[in-house]
């Protein structure tokens, strides 16, 4: 993985099979305390201890198509090589939130990556599925709700090639005001 | 912006439901994404946009793209299916953005699978 965004895609598959309903994706950049945090809550299955204890370790997954599970491992490994950590929370049938920390401005940090793709990605791929995603940078704020999509237009959608348009320019729109783009429109 | 931005949405909707009423109306070619840690480390994300951007750009409103898991050919990812009505299923291995758009163009419009990029076929058994 060369991307935190790829990472972030990553977990929300892991509360996707979870069987998660609801999926919060949040992202902190704070270059004052120079840390970058993600955090994917999601209202899953959640792990039993037993399970949450041996999940960083490459040879467990619950899938059976392969013996290997390197989601987890890898981005604790990323986390940590950018004098960061990787922590998990998980109650069975309430759900598991990971947070992964890093130093923002470390050399070795990977570079957060394309989080508009990867959100959409995310989205129009498990319309059935709500992804809140907020992001922080600093003082400027941004969010995505896609029950409020929803509301507006319906779960299916999401699945149309015109409303996936739109929803792509809206996310790139959002990301880009983060970092100080400037928009079409006025910020009201 | 918020506010704005979802105001064009709201455009949208009239259009958005007439396009649902048609795909109800006829079974629709649906196109599969493995999204394992295997298909994202690998570029299926590229592939997924590549695919939903092509499918806009070509008008494409009865065809869905949707993801899988890891489907244990994690080596042959990034990994995409076809799965048109009475067909077999077609799954394509080592996909990248440039050969997914020539696979919309070849397979979804003109029906002609690619078999260079072919890793396996399915009959569906009907």
């Amino acid at each position: 993985m060369r991307e935190i965004a790829l990472h972030v895609l990553d977990l929300v598959q892991n509360s996707l099979r979870a069987g998660a309903r609801l999926i919060k994706v949040e992202i902190v950049e704070d270059t004052h305390l120079d840390s970058l945090v993600i955090t994917i809550k999601d209202d899953g299955c959640g792990m039993e201890r037993a399970l949450l204890e041996k999940v960083l370790d490459p040879f467990t997954t619950t899938r059976t198509t392969r013996k290997v599970g390197l989601g987890l491992p890898l981005l604790k490994m990323a986390a940590e090589r950018a004098a960061g950590e990787l922590s998990i929370d998980s109650k069975p049938g309430e759900g598991t939130v990971v947070t992964a920390r890093f130093q923002h401005s470390h050399i070795d940090r990977m570079p957060l990556g394309d989080m508009a793709g990867s959100m959409l990605t995310a989205i129009i791929s498990n319309p059935a599925v709500d992804v809140v995603y907020r992001h922080r940078v600093d003082q400027r704020a941004w969010e995505v709700d896609t029950r409020t999509i929803k509301a507006e237009v319906g779960e299916e959608a999401l699945t149309l090639p015109v409303v996936i348009q739109w929803l792509k320019s809206y996310l790139e729109q959002g990301v880009s005001y983060l970092y100080g783009g400037v928009v079409e429109n006025e910020i009201s | 912006m918020k506010m704005k931005s979802l105001d064009e949405l709201k455009k949208l909707r009239e259009k958005a439901q007439e396009t649902i009423r048609l795909r109800e109306q006829e079974e629709g070619t649906k196109i599969v994404v493995g999204m394992g840690t295997c298909g994202i480390a690998a570029g299926a994300r590229e592939v997924m946009l590549a695919l939903v951007d092509e499918l806009q750009k070509k008008n494409l409103k009865d065809v869905v793209v949707t993801q899988t898991g890891c489907a244990g050919l994690c080596e042959k990812e990034p990994l995409v299916d076809v799965i048109r009505p009475g067909e077999p299923k077609i799954t394509y291995g080592y996909m990248t953005a440039e050969k997914a758009r020539s696979m919309v163009t070849s397979h979804i419009v003109n029906g002609q699978v690619i078999g260079e990029y072919v890793i396996a076929r399915e009959d569906s058994g009907d």
